[in-house]
């Protein structure tokens, strides 16, 4: 088994995927929940997290041994993560028939990546 | 005993690689590895065979010796021990891991390599370098030439696919019925590129017979997939016209003006029979068309007794299944040899193809022959200046002063 970071990226010009109404946003959180459960109950699923808008991150450095925080993303770009899922999958294929359907329930773009290390 | 010398193990060695590497790879699931221990399998036939004389079964000799070295090399390192242990797992349903696996139908390794090879997460250039490689039994080298690319960069190209297919567990296996529609695709496509890299290459005259080889191999291994046999037909006809298609100095002859005695007749009827039967099938697919395309053409023994109508109802099924524009350009050639240049100029003109130099070739030629002769001269400059080779670009700029 190896694992996989799934992760979903938001195109800000994007209106496709953009959630407006609270039908929309009840309609998406349903298609996610069923999503999640089937991953839970065929064992795929580690862990996933919608994330909150790029304009509520921070960023932490440390610069000559001062720590320094900023305000921001730390990539100001037009795209940024939306959300992602940790899952544990037999191989690529496997990871891309769950990525294809989150792509389906969240309409965005996924981006699989395994994990350095952990192929057992 | 019969002498065998070095070019005749090279030969053997590339025919037979492929099958090996695949057989290895299964057998200890790493790519790396079954290629070094095929490699030192070749040494060690440069060695013996000359004295020993060639083995009755040089295929298996080299996959059993390939093996034994790959064994050895394991043994003798940490990791390596670690990894035989595991290969067991790799190789579930069966004791003893060096048996091979003969649970349900009987799949040849070279299926799930060429399927892992061509994995639609790998882009086309690295599907093609590491089907070549892999497959094809080429050197990193003579990949690299064959796409004008250094050395190194290929070298590069290889390392970084393997690597991912490595970590991100591309799987080796043929994939199920289901995901054969989007899978098979890729893997035709990469053989069609190898042809066609060989037949605009004539450096590298090699790559059509091993297009040709692969696609036999597919064609075998896949017998009820009619594209497989359709891309197969495909090439068996487009070869048979090969060396016709050029003059001794490089330049292209087309197909009006090709010595049809000089088609290689075995490879036409080879091919027809495959198109016949693909035919009863009533599956077509833009391979059996471009196939049936061509298997017209072979039957006609010269230019103007070609079935062009029957070429214009085939190019209209393959509009169908495969809408491209530079499908209705051929399309439009075709009209044009029923419905004269004229009704062909008028549906080549709709085409949004600027950038493609058969486009402005053929507007040239369509205008030659309505006798508009400075629109026909300023089209061939446009073709000759953007094509791909010398000989075609020459062969253009002949055409536009033939025109004036």
């Amino acid at each position: 088994m190896a694992q996989y970071l799934l992760s979903a990226h938001s195109v800000e010009s994007e209106v496709e995927g953009a959630l407006t109404t609270d039908e929309e946003m009840q309609a998406f959180m349903e298609r996610v929940g069923a999503l999640e459960n089937e991953m839970k109950s065929s064992g795929a699923w580690i862990f996933s997290a919608r994330l909150n808008d790029p304009d509520t991150a921070t960023v932490v450095r440390v610069s000559d041994g001062e720590v320094l925080t900023t305000d921001g993303p730390f990539a100001e770009s037009k795209e940024h993560l939306a959300g992602f899922y940790i899952i544990e999958a037999e191989d690529l294929d496997a990871a891309l028939g769950w990525a294809g359907k989150v792509a389906d329930a969240t309409n965005h773009p996924i981006e699989v990546w395994p994990f350095a290390d952990t192929q057992s | 005993m019969p002498t065998i010398d070095e070019a005749q193990i090279g030969r053997i060695f590339r025919e037979e690689s492929g099958r090996s590497v695949a057989a290895l790879i299964r057998i200890f699931g790493d790519i790396d590895l079954a290629e070094d221990a095929v490699q030192e399998a070749f040494t060690v036939a440069l060695d013996k065979w000359p004295d020993e004389g060639l083995p009755p079964n040089p295929g298996g000799w080299i996959t059993t010796t390939a093996r034994n070295r790959a064994i050895n090399r394991l043994r003798r390192e940490s990791r390596g021990r670690e990894l035989l242990s595991e290969v067991a797992v790799l190789s579930p349903g069966n004791d003893d891991p060096l048996i091979p696996e003969e649970v349900g139908p009987v799949q040849d390794d070279r299926l799930r390599l060429i399927f892992t090879c061509c994995h639609p997460a790998l882009s086309t250039e690295a599907q093609v370098a590491l089907t070549l490689r892999l497959l094809g039994g080429l050197s990193t080298e003579e990949v690299a030439r064959s796409f004008l690319v250094a050395e190194p960069t290929m070298a590069q190209r290889l390392v970084r696919a393997k690597r991912k297919i490595k970590a991100a567990r591309i799987p080796y296996r043929v994939p199920e019925d289901h995901e054969l529609p989007n899978r098979l695709g890729p893997v035709l496509a990469v053989v069609y590129l190898v042809y066609n890299a060989g037949l605009n290459s004539p450096a590298e005259p090699g790559l059509c017979p091993e297009a040709i080889r692969l696609s036999r191999i597919l064609a075998k291994l896949m017998p009820d997939e009619l594209e497989v046999a359709g891309l197969l037909a495909l090439l068996l006809l487009t070869e048979s016209r090969r060396a016709s298609r050029t003059r001794p100095d490089g330049s292209l002859v087309l197909l009006s003006e090709q010595d049809r005695r000089r088609w290689d007749r075995a490879l036409i009827e080879e091919g027809q029979a495959i198109v016949r039967r693909c035919l009863r099938r009533n599956q077509p697919g833009a391979y059996q068309l471009q196939a049936a395309i061509n298997a017209v053409h072979a039957d006609a023994s010269t230019f103007e007794e070609t079935d062009w109508p029957q070429i214009v109802a085939l190019y209209d099924q393959l509009l169908a299944v495969a809408s491209t524009p530079v499908v209705a350009l051929n399309r439009a050639i075709a009209i044009g040899e029923v419905q004269g240049p004229a009704a062909a100029l008028a549906l080549v003109d709709d085409l949004d193809l600027d950038n493609y130099h058969p486009f402005h070739a053929t507007r040239a030629d369509l205008l030659r022959r309505l006798g508009r002769h400075s629109e026909a001269e300023a089209a061939y400059e446009r073709a000759a200046a953007m094509a791909p080779t010398d000989a075609e670009r020459d062969f253009l700029r002949l055409g536009g002063r033939a025109s004036r």
